[in-house]
């Protein structure tokens, strides 16, 4: 009797708004799938039920792998994504041990300086940006982005690190000092692997936020074979108001494996990353 | 004899040079400059440095493939508050910033509370419900872009199935449809961010208060508003902040779904600096104008929550 009761109110408490949860959030994807896999014939007949799949075919995937310059632009995509992260990585290391570590004038001041820029967004530099890169040479390469990139995550993963090395009590590294370490083999020994939950969670964010970048990429890079995967799946597979949605909804889906994939493996991190630097400050 | 005391010399410049940048880099001080400096040059150079140049930019006439321009004053600014897209614009920005983000608070709390439950599979759930917020926009809105198809919506498909409706919603169609199917998406990509904060934030909820609580003969709604809210007060403050900034200067969502269609009905502010300064005529003085008329904006929920985070550490 009281166990009956308990599982209805589980049932309309816990598992039917999960079950809401469930569907709403993960809808979309579950149609890129569905439509990926569908062959053209079934995919315009509006008198069966789109809603499942009945027959299947990878010619869509065929397509956009041979027929587009997709795999071009997962190269590109997967250049500036591992050069940008590279870069702001070893300069946000760097920045964020500075912050957290060391006592000197106006570091308070560089503190609130990074935590500011974090909150510029890209829609309000991108005109006057696009005529830096272009003065400086760098329009449509690849370090247009390497090195615009690094605006938005030098300042997220600098706060984030800064935490991190803030939490490592001082007397460690000044043994390690005491005992005949220098500065930077004290850094490197002692501090940067205890800090190395830190640095997987700004790498793995640098990662993520420049995979999925779209406006500067759309931006800088224009011709067709310098681009990146969103912005060549959503400028050039979309011609002229005549959707391929098979191969739209196929490089939708791969475009977005890679970041579901680093992200799984380090959801941890990912979330610790999330709430220290966008919750924490 | 002679070639002696000169290679002492020479052997002695270096050491006592090399000894003297390793005294000047244990001050912590010049170490702390040393440090930050490849960081802030890159800020400097593609951020202060373009944050200026916009400005001087908004000034003038200068549009893509005339370098220069001449200076026109306000003339930009002045000529965007006549502009009836430009007006819709500020408007669409305000509900699109504002208007989605009680949605995405209230589903965010509600799911943050769901997955603080024990049942099964709660880790593999949590993971998979996060994927709105990761994975690239603009390809997810492509997903979106077809469910609002005016031929293909599933959505439009079920509701004549199970005849609700006649013909297909045009969910893109006309400017209030669009603006509500880009909330919508727009609170689907959002509710896992706030989820996910509140839920580490929940972590830090004593147990004993609850039960305690519990003792006492507080219901659960009684519990949730005595004993939780005030722990994630703070976090929901911030993630509310951070998630207005970013929804505000938002881009690849309508650029996917609208472009800011039909008729210019549904620009934000990024769609329509981006149309006006490299997309259409190419106006990169106006263009530049649209995107500063959002810093007011943003530097007064810069300062809020500069100030709300300041007030948090002490």
């Amino acid at each position: 009797m009281v166990g009956s009761k308990r599982l209805s109110s589980r049932l309309l408490f816990l598992y039917l708004p999960l079950a809401f949860f469930t569907v709403f959030l993960l809808f979309p994807f579950y149609w890129m799938l569905i439509i990926s896999l569908k062959p053209n014939s079934l995919l315009l007949n509006m008198k069966i039920n789109p809603l499942f799949l009945t027959q299947a075919t990878l010619e869509h995937y065929r397509y956009l792998l041979t027929n587009t310059d997709f795999p071009r632009w997962a190269w590109n995509t997967a250049v500036v994504t591992f050069g940008s992260t590279f870069l702001s990585l070893t300069s946000s290391i760097l920045m964020g041990y500075a912050l957290g570590r060391f006592r000197f004038r106006g570091g308070n001041l560089a503190g609130t300086a990074i935590f500011l820029a974090y909150l510029i967004p890209p829609t309000l530099l991108f005109i006057p940006l696009s005529q830096v890169v272009a003065r400086f040479g760098l329009y449509n390469t690849y370090w247009a982005l390497i090195l615009t990139y690094p605006t938005f995550l030098v300042p997220f993963a600098s706060w984030l690190l800064m935490g991190y090395f803030r939490t490592i009590p001082r007397e460690l590294e000044e043994c390690a000092m005491i005992d005949g370490a220098s500065r930077f083999q004290a850094m490197r020994r002692i501090i940067l692997p205890l800090a190395l939950p830190g640095v997987l969670s700004a790498g793995i964010f640098s990662f993520t936020l420049s995979w999925n970048e779209f406006l500067y990429a759309l931006v800088f890079m224009g011709s067709g074979e310098m681009k990146t995967i969103p912005v060549g799946t959503v400028s050039d597979l979309i011609r002229a108001d005549v959707f391929q949605w098979g191969p739209l909804m196929a490089a939708a889906l791969l475009g977005s494996v890679p970041v579901a994939i680093a992200y799984m493996f380090f959801v941890d991190q990912y979330v610790s990353g999330l709430t220290a630097g966008a919750v924490k400050g | 004899m002679t070639t002696a005391p000169a290679r002492t010399a020479v052997q002695a410049l270096p050491s006592t040079w090399r000894e003297r940048v390793r005294q000047w880099l244990d001050s912590e001080p010049v170490l702390a400059y040393v440090f930050m400096s490849p960081g802030w040059l890159i800020l400097l150079l593609f951020m202060s440095y373009p944050f200026v140049l916009g400005i001087w930019i908004s000034l003038t006439d200068r549009s893509v493939g005339l370098p220069g321009g001449e200076f026109v004053g306000l003339r930009n600014y002045w000529e965007l508050l006549q502009d009836s897209v430009f007006r819709s614009t500020v408007i669409n920005t305000f509900i699109y910033g504002f208007v989605t983000v009680p949605f995405k608070l209230l589903l965010g709390l509600l799911l943050a509370l769901l997955l603080n439950q024990v049942f099964p599979l709660r880790n593999l759930l949590r993971a998979a419900l996060l994927l709105p917020w990761i994975v690239p926009t603009a390809l997810s809105s492509l997903a979106w872009l077809m469910l609002y198809d005016a031929v293909l919506s599933p959505f439009s498909w079920m509701l004549k199935d199970w005849g609700l409706v006649e013909s297909n919603i045009a969910f893109l169609g006309t400017r209030t449809n669009a603006i509500i199917s880009l909330c919508i998406a727009n609170i689907w990509r959002g509710t896992p961010f706030f989820a996910v904060a509140i839920l580490a934030g929940l972590q830090a909820v004593p147990q004993e208060l609850h039960e305690a609580a519990a003792i006492e003969g507080a219901n659960s709604l009684q519990r949730f508003f005595a004993v939780t809210l005030p722990v994630i007060k703070g976090i929901i403050v911030i993630t509310t902040l951070f998630s207005i900034i970013w929804t505000f200067a938002d881009f690849q969502l309508v650029y996917v779904l609208t472009k800011g269609g039909p008729a210019n009905s549904t620009h934000i502010f990024g769609t329509f600096a981006w149309q006006e300064g490299i997309g259409g005529a190419g106006k990169l003085g106006m263009g530049a104008a649209v995107s500063l008329y959002m810093f007011p904006i943003l530097a007064v929920l810069s300062a809020l929550l500069l100030r709300y985070v300041r007030s948090q550490e002490a």
